[in-house]
């Protein structure tokens, strides 16, 4: 599967989460395409940690406003009843339960629900930014990863990098199915049909737990 | 009361081994030409707190590349590889706090707290060193108040009495970093008369400013 459609299935799928209504942060990179799907009729407030909600998509080319950018920089817009502010109250607002879904890239996470993807020690430490505050503060915390790395495992028994935080992670969506983290494990509730459970828990390290109504997931 | 300045008689309070905090959020919000005029002066030693490290070519990056900082603190340094190489060479220190935890740190300061309670970092190598508290069965980080000898601002619109209004995403820190450094410098936009900007329009009022710097970024 060429890594467009992987993006896409993931984005896609995840976009179905988001209900009317909800606030919602979406992390930089693939999870920033999960903007472009959400369904009609579904109205969701983008937050963006730098400072507003409202977040719109990106202007046409030459109407980019260089104090308009997202948290990765990136030109962006801003909607009719958004709102600027600063880095306190953007935490407060993460941090205070008022964002509903975040949704975030991840290097490995684990079946308690425990996340790393801010830093690989003695190789890449770029910090973890909003992530820590965006994993403890959002009601629903959705990882949305290619399933594995270079054919390594990402969904781990337990992960080995240094943690963003700790049981915080509530769903991961991959583009091999979609699974919950359960008091007693990883739960495949959806799996895409081009892949059998045996695949997914080939490129899984922890042990899945196989949803009774295990279902087809929309690609 | 507030002083109207040049952008180089503003940067000559900032010296050798301060600890200095820059608004900003990936350059946006910066102010530029303070940040220029400190590399031009070549301060040296100094500890920055800063959301983050700029780009090489942009924003407090260009105080890294000019190896004019000792210890950064800072929640994200991804975009500036000169911040790695000079991290990982052992010749700057960084400390990295997580974004909320940073605002919430400065903001504590410049309000007279003595620290505050954050659930975030706990369960992770940010606990490490720091004391936890449990209120109501949840665990928290106490995480202490964060300031500096000088601030160094960007606002679009700026009166006379240093009172400020900001554009777009351009708050971010700037608004939080005005209460918590004993010098505050803000580099104006545009630089209105006193009477111009709408009170009730006003985000950072006047009277944490303390020099007014002409000739920044519109």
């Amino acid at each position: 599967m060429d890594k467009d459609k992987i993006k896409e299935i993931i984005a896609k799928r995840v976009a179905k989460e988001l209900k009317d209504g909800d606030i919602v942060n979406l992390g930089i990179g693939l999870p920033t395409l999960v903007a472009n799907y959400i369904p009609e009729g579904v109205n969701i407030l983008f937050q963006s940690e730098n400072g507003f909600v409202g977040l719109g998509p990106a202007p046409k080319a030459g109407e980019e406003d260089p104090y308009i950018v997202n948290a990765g920089g990136q030109p962006v817009t801003i909607l009719p009843g958004g709102a600027f502010f600063d880095s306190a109250t953007s935490f407060g607002i993460i941090r205070g339960g008022h964002v509903d879904v975040t949704v975030l890239g991840a290097l490995q996470v684990d079946e308690e629900g425990n996340l790393a993807n801010w830093m690989i020690p003695g190789k890449m430490v770029p910090g973890m930014g909003g992530a820590m505050d965006l994993v403890v503060g959002a009601k629903k915390v959705i990882i949305a990863m290619e399933h594995t790395v270079k054919g390594n495992h990402k969904i781990l028994k337990k992960c080995t990098l240094p943690l963003t935080a700790a049981k915080q992670v509530d769903m991961i969506v991959t583009e091999m199915g979609v699974m919950e983290i359960a008091d007693n494990g990883i739960v495949l509730k959806e799996i895409n049909p081009e892949f059998t459970v045996e695949q997914v828990q080939e490129a899984t390290e922890a042990k899945l737990i196989i949803a009774d109504d295990l279902k087809e997931m929309e690609v | 009361m507030a002083k109207v300045v040049t952008i180089e008689e503003a940067i000559s309070h900032v010296k050798d081994g301060m600890t200095i905090m820059v608004g900003g959020f990936l350059s946006c919000g910066t102010p530029h030409k303070l940040v220029d005029a400190l590399v031009e002066r070549g301060v040296k030693d100094l500890t920055l707190i800063c959301n983050d490290s700029g780009f090489v070519d942009s924003g407090v990056g260009k105080l890294v590349v000019n190896k004019q900082i000792k210890k950064l603190i800072a929640s994200h340094v991804g975009t500036n590889k000169e911040t790695g190489r000079q991290m990982n060479a052992g010749e700057m220190e960084v400390v990295l706090v997580p974004q909320g935890t940073l605002a919430e740190r400065i903001r504590a300061a410049g309000a007279g707290l003595g620290g505050i309670l954050t659930p975030t970092g706990v369960g992770t190598v940010v606990e490490e060193g720091k004391r936890k508290i449990e209120i109501d069965g949840k665990e928290y980080l106490l995480e202490l108040p964060l300031r500096a000898d000088v601030a160094l601002l960007f606002g679009q619109t700026v009166d006379k009495a240093g009172n400020i209004v900001y554009y777009g995403a351009t708050r971010n820190f700037n608004t939080i970093m005005a209460t918590a450094a004993d010098v505050v410098i803000v580099e104006a936009g545009n630089l209105v008369e006193v009477g111009e900007i709408d009170p009730n329009n006003v985000v950072t009022p006047g009277l944490f400013i303390d020099y007014i710097a002409v000739g920044g970024d519109r």
